[in-house]
């Protein structure tokens, strides 16, 4: 008898520790300080952002340099949706993943008529387009910007309940909120994307990024597989930005679209710790917050050496820090490499 | 008459954006790289010539003779020592190494020449103008107009009736096969490289001339040199003049029509071309 498995026993370790990382993260805000609360809500979007472009960047083969889009719309409709019809911020947080999936769309459209490398450069101009678009909106602040108003902010569902649960002030328990919705985010996002390269899809995904034209010549279905990817990658991205802008209250064009913070960090993140594997971002998340910690008061400098970083980690480790520790030791705490395992092949 | 005044403004601002494109579409052609940090090296090329203008006390023109072969043993070298190692199959090294060089390029030009905008001095010759009858153009707008035709009709030139532009067909077409024929496509990568870093040196001139610069302004024209590629279609030169003189007609005609559309004009028609011609309007390339 035989079986086909990705399961190994660091794996098995490793999805014990993280049911106890989630326990942990869930009842952290009853004794955390609220600048650890602040500091892990900045790891985890970030973590989220990475492992979304890391999905169709790594997994999908689909440079995008456009992300800065869906952060951007997200935040923006979830600030319509206060603003304009009066929400509560926190279920406005579903109208920017609405937003980002229907510019998804479009995007979607446009660049994958875009040959190889170039779909990376087409994703930035309908990044563009949409920024300045938004920055013509003048009812959400045009090109300088707007705050959430400070009645939507005051009386958010939730915030009263974990103000007393944990005795804070109003402005420490909205951040308690914004890192538990980061904590669902984060979890939700990874378990999803894990569950998806374990499946039939998954395994298409890779097909495709390997060999576009073998992947169909078995049958494989690359746009649908494409678009698939994309949209749901599109709409999770949309979500964390409106939620970033949540826990902000102050949103501009050139903040909520910057290619720096919303693209190139999550690059960054994941080139450094290693593209095409969960562990990956997991990984560069933390490199990339020792980092923001220690040098960010440098400016551009910080930026400069980031910048080099990239380019000699490409050179020297492509599958950055996780794809050393993976040749020298062989672990995977997520694996979705398939093994034959033959039961009773001893005795035969 | 206005109307009139406008094209013909359009079209010459797209001289410029055919000059943006031109370095790209080279390198582009003979290697399929995309060079995200295309923008920022016209912007270090510019600083480059507002380097020499300052220390030498020459003009600008004088100044980019003397950047130009220094940019050529820049990219040479940026061939040799990076980009040739991570060239290949896959399309996603050569991106992210690009994408490094140019946030590391532009915060390095910021720390090094400051954020505040910076301008090559051209005496006279910035309002200096020639008057055609219908419309009056300025010479400068003219003149970069008429160096992207030549540069361009250099490159087809190089391109069809010398050894070297064998060399780069032949690389572009199958490395493999050329090396067999006694090519080293590494070495004509990275001239060809080396030369895209004189247009950039080229463009970055007359772009430091017409406008004002600084560090932050890179990638803007690296979209408007990729758009112009891709509505003149790939692999087509003359292609990417009329692809830039569409950018710059429509974004002329937007800025006539509110200041604020200017640019969103150029991307609007960018995706319009996108839309009905998706292989652009002159299609040499099959990939």
């Amino acid at each position: 008898m035989a079986t086909v498995t990705t399961r190994t026993r660091a794996s098995t370790i490793a999805g014990i520790v993280a049911l106890a990382l989630i326990a942990i993260g869930l009842i952290l805000p009853a004794f955390a300080s609220r600048s650890l609360i602040q500091d892990l809500f900045f790891i985890l979007t970030m973590l989220t952002l990475a492992q979304l472009w890391n999905l169709i960047a790594g997994f999908g083969g689909m440079v995008s340099v456009g992300q800065q889009a869906f952060v951007g719309i997200g935040a923006y409709a979830m600030f319509g949706g206060v603003i304009l019809w009066g929400w509560d911020p926190v279920p406005a947080i579903l109208l920017g993943g609405l937003a980002a999936f229907l510019l998804a769309i479009p995007m979607a459209f446009f660049a994958f008529r875009l040959a190889g490398a170039y779909f990376a450069i087409g994703t930035w101009v309908i990044a563009e387009v949409t920024r300045l678009l938004i920055a013509q909106w003048k009812t959400l602040g045009g090109g300088t910007g707007t705050s959430l108003p400070r009645e939507a902010t005051s009386d958010i569902i939730g915030v009263e309940a974990i103000a007393n649960l944990f005795d804070l002030r109003d402005a420490a328990a909205r951040d308690v909120l914004a890192y538990w919705l980061a904590l669902a985010l984060a979890v939700g996002t990874m378990a999803a994307i894990y569950a998806l390269l374990r499946s039939r899809t998954g395994l298409a995904l890779a097909a495709v990024r390997d060999n576009d034209n073998a992947a169909r010549s078995v049958g494989v279905d690359a746009t649908r597989v494409k678009w698939l990817v994309f949209l749901s990658a599109a709409t999770m991205t949309g979500l964390v930005g409106a939620l970033i802008y949540v826990q902000t209250a102050r949103i501009s064009p050139d903040a909520a679209f910057s290619v720096t913070t919303w693209t190139a960090y999550v690059i960054f993140i994941a080139v450094i710790g290693g593209i095409g594997r969960l562990e990956g971002p997991i990984l560069g998340v933390l490199v990339f917050w020792g980092l923001q910690t220690a040098f960010a008061d440098y400016g551009s400098w910080y930026l400069l050496a980031l910048g080099i970083l990239a380019i000699a980690t490409m050179l020297f480790a492509p599958r950055g820090l996780w794809g050393l520790i993976h040749d020298r030791w062989g672990i995977a705490l997520f694996p979705v490499q398939r093994r034959l395992i033959f039961e009773g092949a001893k005795d035969g | 008459m206005i109307w009139l005044d406008v094209l013909v403004q359009g079209i010459l601002l797209g001289g410029l954006y055919a000059l943006f494109a031109a370095g790209l579409s080279l390198v582009f052609g003979i290697m399929r790289l995309v060079n995200l940090a295309h923008g920022d090296l016209i912007i270090f090329a510019a600083f480059a010539i507002l380097l020499v203008t300052a220390t030498l006390g020459l003009n600008p023109f004088l100044a980019a003779l003397l950047a130009a072969p220094l940019m050529f043993a820049f990219g040479w070298a940026l061939q040799r020592f990076v980009l040739n190692r991570v060239l290949g199959k896959d399309i996603l090294p050569p991106l992210l190494v690009t994408f490094g060089l140019s946030v590391a390029l532009q915060n390095g030009m910021l720390e090094v020449f400051s954020a505040d905008s910076q301008r090559l001095t051209a005496g006279p010759l910035e309002s200096a103008s020639i008057d055609l009858g219908p419309v009056t153009v300025g010479t400068l707008p003219l003149l970069t107009f008429a160096s992207a035709v030549l540069v361009i009709f250099a490159l087809n030139r190089i391109f069809y009736t010398t050894a070297l532009g064998r060399a780069f067909r032949a690389v572009s077409d199958d490395p493999a096969t050329a090396s067999l024929m006694g090519i080293n496509p590494k070495s004509v990568f990275a001239i060809a490289t080396g030369l895209a870093m004189v247009i950039v040196t080229i463009a970055a001139l007359y772009l430091g001339m017409r406008s004002n610069f600084d560090p932050s302004i890179g990638p803007a024209r690296l979209l408007y040199a990729f758009q112009a590629v891709i509505i003149g279609g790939l692999g087509s030169l003359w292609g990417t003049l009329i692809g830039g003189a569409i950018i710059g007609v429509a974004q002329t005609v937007g800025a006539q029509i509110n200041p604020e559309w200017q640019i969103l004009a150029g991307h609007i028609a960018f995706l319009i071309v996108l839309l009905i011609r998706p292989r652009g309007l002159f299609p040499r390339a099959v990939d």
